[in-house]
């Protein structure tokens, strides 16, 4: 009897804290979306959402952020996933190592990392204007597509893209899918990219859609630096067109659950298994255990 | 295809994995690796795959040193411990992997395949992926994966170890009925004794890195070279011993010749298998039969001698009828010569 009452509280419980998580998320939530319909003077229009796309820099800044997010995507699984292989196959000992600098970031707060990017930028130009760095600094600054913020951004998702990496190469036992691959007359490339990695898409999508989440919500890096980022252009556009940055904010959240979603079927193991062999799959797998 | 391992040497940190080890596999052998765990047997097999190199020390296939050659270019064919089948692919396609890095076509891929899960008993589960598979079948699919190239040598590290009792007795079966078919030089680890004896052609017994006696299942069985293969091939005895020094040995009231190192003086262990003892009810008996196992044809039975060692000893069932749990026994030894082993102090 005890125990029943005992699951009815935790019931009782549970609904309670999904009600009230429920309300935390969604009322500021419902009131932005209010916020961005019901204008006072005029009432219900959609004039914040259909202004979106010709206010200006809007396509711009969203372009920009798209595109520094898929160069931050490369280059941090171009730096992660050879690095965490290698400590995986070849030094087992590096791993802790490892771990130690990817979660760096995660104790220098933004303001102070742009202060230092800030500070060499400065710097740099001054003591090599003579020599062909000074042409880099400037190329690194280059507004049409700032690869400094590349660099930054991928410092930041470092933490994140190691854990998702991590986690993923832990399920999979890499070492003997490499070694089977290699008896099979696989070139340790090639046993890598046919081998390893197919087994590795759910940690890479991970990887992929938490750097593009950091990097489409990053505000510090971008605006300190005097870029225009997506973010700084939300900020920037709710000081004159309140209505409309917030509007855009509720896109930006409903463009990201749609990534999400997207990355997330992405990730799923392929089923491609013919409906035939799967119906037989189901019933058969139990007794076949004892008959091999 | 002969294999040999010549002076092999390989040290992880301050572990000696293999301390100069010579092996040869004949052609179209099957030779167990035998050992208890740490003893060396996959690190062997490793250095064989490509997947460890040699301190020092060669490995040779035909005669002609591979130790530079990589693992891909090898031409062995291997099965692992663990299950080892790609999961992203189907059993087909996990079959024709190799063959796919060999860029054989399609066609001849899919037909190669479909060939060797026929072999494997599993042609109907060609679209299977791993995870829809028992343990055994992925087995099996790994054995066709790892002969789809043909290769020159089977390497199989305890590939049933991970597999349930029933299954384990089929799927050994079936890879030596294979292994024979193909004539293919095979090496298998293990650290079963059953499971070597029953499959191999020779068994190489190891430890510490070294190789201790290779023969055939029978030999190592009637006659190990060391007390160290007696004791862990099969069931063994050690029953306190006299040494005289002129190559025989007094035991249980006995006076029994020496096998091997006939110099040996002083207190000794001597071994003899439980089927080699002879025990008979005898009310003046100074041993007690403590208790019985009833195993079909014979009955062992564990009788404790008067200074408290304890000495088992298959007798045929039809025999120990009187020999129950705390019924008087004498024990004898039949007139052979036996392995000693000098007593630590």
């Amino acid at each position: 009897m005890a125990g029943l009452t005992n699951r009815r509280g935790i019931r009782w419980w549970r609904g309670a804290v999904a009600l009230a998580a429920g309300l935390y998320f969604l009322v500021p939530l419902a009131c932005s979306v209010l916020f961005t319909v019901d204008v006072p003077g005029r009432g219900f229009t959609l004039g914040a959402y259909t202004g979106i796309l010709s206010a200006s820099g809007f396509t711009s800044s969203l372009l920009l952020t798209l595109e520094l997010a898929a160069a931050t995507i490369v280059l941090v699984l171009g730096l992660l996933v050879p690095a965490l292989l290698a400590a995986r196959l070849g030094a087992p000992r590096l791993r802790p190592l490892l771990e130690v600098v990817c979660s760096l970031p995660l104790v220098v707060p933004s303001v102070a990392l742009v202060a230092g990017y800030s500070g060499v930028l400065r710097w740099g130009p001054q003591y090599l204007s003579r020599t062909p760095l000074f042409e880099t600094f400037v190329a690194v600054q280059n507004a049409d597509f700032p690869v400094v913020l590349v660099l930054a951004y991928s410092v930041m998702a470092l933490p994140l893209a190691y854990r998702a990496l991590d986690a993923g190469m832990r399920a999979v036992d890499v070492r003997t899918l490499m070694e089977a691959a290699r008896s099979c007359g696989a070139s340790p490339v090639r046993a890598v990219f046919q081998a390893v990695l197919p087994n590795l898409r759910g940690a890479l999508m991970n990887a992929s859609f938490l750097t593009l989440a950091l990097v489409l919500g990053e505000y510090t890096v971008g605006a300190l630096l005097g870029f225009r980022p997506f973010a700084v252009w939300i900020v920037g556009i709710g000081g004159s067109q309140a209505q409309l940055s917030v509007a855009v904010s509720v896109l930006s959240l409903l463009l990201t659950w749609a990534l999400l979603l997207v990355f997330a079927a992405a990730s799923r193991p392929r089923t491609r298994t013919p409906r035939r062999a799967r119906a037989k799959a189901a019933p058969a797998l139990v007794p076949q255990e004892s008959a091999t | 295809m002969t294999v040999e391992f010549r002076a092999l040497h390989k040290s992880f940190g301050a572990t000696k994995a293999l301390d100069g080890l010579d092996l040869t596999a004949r052609q179209g052998e099957l030779l167990a690796l035998l050992g208890p765990s740490g003893c060396g047997k996959t690190t062997a097999l490793r250095m064989l795959a490509g997947f460890e190199r040699p301190d020092s020390g060669q490995v040779l296939v035909d005669g002609e040193d591979i130790s530079d050659i990589p693992a891909h270019r090898r031409d062995a064919g291997m099965v692992f411990q663990s299950y080892s089948l790609f999961p992203h692919l189907t059993a087909a396609d996990n079959v024709a992997f190799g063959l796919r890095m060999r860029k054989v076509g399609a066609a001849e891929r899919r037909a190669r395949a479909a060939e060797l899960l026929e072999l494997v008993g599993l042609p109907q589960h060609a679209d299977r992926y791993p995870h829809q598979m028992s343990g055994g079948q992925q087995q099996r699919v790994a054995l066709a994966r790892a002969l789809a190239l043909r290769p020159k040598v089977l390497l199989l590290d305890e590939p049933l170890s991970a597999l349930d009792a029933k299954v384990r007795v089929q799927l050994r079966e079936e890879i030596r009925r294979l292994q024979q078919e193909l004539a293919i030089t095979t090496v298998f680890v293990t650290h079963d004794q059953e499971e070597a004896l029953s499959t191999a052609d020779r068994v190489a017994v190891m430890r510490d890195g070294r190789l201790e006696q290779c023969a055939s299942p029978a030999e190592l069985y009637d006659s190990p070279s060391t007390p160290f293969v007696a004791e862990f091939v099969g069931t063994m005895n050690r029953l306190p011993g006299l040494a005289t020094g002129d190559g025989s040995v007094e035991v249980l009231g006995q006076r029994l010749p020496v096998r091997g190192d006939a110099a040996t003086s002083g207190t000794v262990d001597v071994l003899v298998r439980p089927e080699a003892v002879d025990a008979a009810a005898d009310e003046q008996g100074s041993a007690r039969v403590t208790a019985t196992a009833f195993h079909g044809a014979v009955t062992r039975l564990t009788v404790a001698l008067a200074d408290g060692t304890t000495v088992k000893a298959d007798i045929p069932s039809h025999r120990a009828r009187g020999l129950v749990a705390g019924a008087a026994a004498t024990v004898t030894l039949p007139e052979r010569p036996v392995l000693v082993e000098a007593r630590a102090a």
